[in-house]
């Protein structure tokens, strides 16, 4: 999926690979964000100021420190981060719900139709409450292996063995 | 190396998740460039990945591009030459764009490096604002908070430990005009895991407590002093140690500071 000329189009400063990383990563992005922040109308507005980053900052990407998905991953958690913990947010006590990623397709009736929610909300289902902590701290939260391993009081070795598994299942069901 | 212990190991998963240090992701990134399989076991999860948090998001992310294309600063482009009809000679003609190919080559060389360089510095430059905007931020911060605490009109409400942690320390600073409670908690002891501090304010006649605040940034928070929006007649204030998300009412039992406003 990641594709090297693509991203080297986007650091040249190429407004059309701009437009084709758009379509491959803001729907995610978007999701990521508002995992965190919990409101549609902040949350589009982070998206926003995230894309600008990525155009302003990719010449800071390279290939070699990691994955371009996990590039703006990271830029993505920072700037909703820094969002929650800003004065006006706090203010507005968005912060007091603490559903995690599969409180958000549970609540989920009425998607827009380009992915199918509720056919992945099954697949959640499958996955069980270990999974879904962990893929929530390490994936959605961005913990770290250690971070998570205190939180869950589980073994360091056991948080990335099971992971493993969990995003085996996770496979098997959303790639066909 | 064993590549299929590598890849069932778990480690490409938080390769993908940033969950590595700086180190082991070169590392891997190394191994990924080396062997086709394990750069398609990371494809494959990082696909997964997108799919799921697609589908956490609330709308269609479509049409935000263009409101995003119109905030994207440019670099002037290049302007186009005009052709222009000639008299000259074929053969000048043909000599002149020779030395002008040579020269063109020489410069696209020349603006080669150039680029590469200015890349280099463009992301040293991103760094370093980034950096600053930072130092400015905590300076700004101080400053506010200083300014707070010399205020007149602010009241100071000093919060003393109580039978559960009988040297913690707390004060409350309220500032009326703005209905804003900034509460430091410096000299408290540090949360239990899954628990957090919340924050009272409270009315003695009837005894009614209202929260006002959970302090549940409280290990990220540098300065540990947290500005609250209260709008309560408050007649004192008291900080106790709930479970994470906090309480409806406080448990008395886990009062660690309690303060009363001088009237």
């Amino acid at each position: 999926m990641q594709q090297d000329k693509l991203i080297e189009e986007l650091q040249a400063g190429n407004e059309k690979a701009f437009e084709r990383i758009y379509e491959l990563y803001s729907q995610s992005t978007y999701g990521i964000i508002y995992s965190i922040i919990k409101d549609t109308s902040i949350s589009e507005e982070v998206l926003q100021d995230v894309f600008v980053k990525i155009w302003n900052n990719a010449s800071s990407y390279s290939f070699e420190k990691g994955r371009f998905f996990t590039w703006i991953l990271n830029i993505a958690r920072n700037a909703s981060i820094d969002k929650i913990r800003s004065k006006d947010f706090k203010n507005k006590k968005l912060n007091l719900k603490s559903d995690n990623f599969v409180d958000i397709l549970e609540s989920r009736t009425n998607f827009f139709g380009k992915i199918d929610a509720i056919g992945l909300q099954q697949y959640i289902d499958a996955l069980g409450a270990t999974c879904k902590s962990l893929i929530d701290l390490l994936f959605f939260k961005g913990y770290t292996q250690k971070e998570t391993s205190e939180e869950l009081q589980m073994p360091l070795g056991t948080v990335k063995t099971k992971n493993r598994v969990c995003i085996d299942k996770l496979r098997s069901k959303v790639l066909r | 190396m064993d590549i299929n212990n590598y890849v069932t190991s778990g480690i490409l998963e938080l390769y993908v998740y940033g969950a590595l240090s700086e180190t082991e992701s070169r590392e891997v990134t190394r191994v990924l460039k080396q062997y086709p399989e394990v750069e398609s076991e990371v494809e494959e999860i990082e696909e997964a990945l997108v799919q799921l948090s697609a589908a956490v998001s609330p709308a269609d992310a479509e049409n935000l591009i263009q409101a995003i294309k119109q905030k994207l600063s440019h670099n002037p482009k290049v302007v186009s030459m005009e052709s222009r009809s000639s008299k000259m000679p074929m053969y000048i003609g043909w000599a002149a764009s020779l030395l002008f190919l040579i020269g063109l080559f020489l410069m696209f060389n020349k603006n080669q490096e150039l680029r590469k360089d200015l890349q280099a510095l463009q992301g040293e430059k991103a760094q370093m604002e980034s950096q600053i905007a930072e130092a400015r931020t905590d300076a700004d911060k101080s400053k506010e908070l200083l300014s707070i605490i010399r205020d007149k009109d602010i009241v100071k409400v000093p919060l003393a430990g109580q039978a559960v942690a009988p040297d913690a320390y707390a004060a409350a600073y309220w500032d009326k005009n703005t209905n804003i409670t900034y509460i430091d908690v410096k000299d408290l002891p540090e949360p239990p895991r899954g628990m957090v501090y919340q924050v009272w304010s409270l009315q003695l006649e009837p005894l009614t407590p209202t929260s006002i605040g959970i302090l549940d940034t409280y290990e990220e928070d540098e300065n540990k002093i947290f500005a609250l929006e209260n709008t309560n007649p408050s007649e004192a204030f008291g900080i106790t140690l709930e479970p994470a998300g906090g309480s409806e009412s406080p448990t008395m039992e886990q009062l660690y500071t309690l303060g009363v406003v001088a009237s």
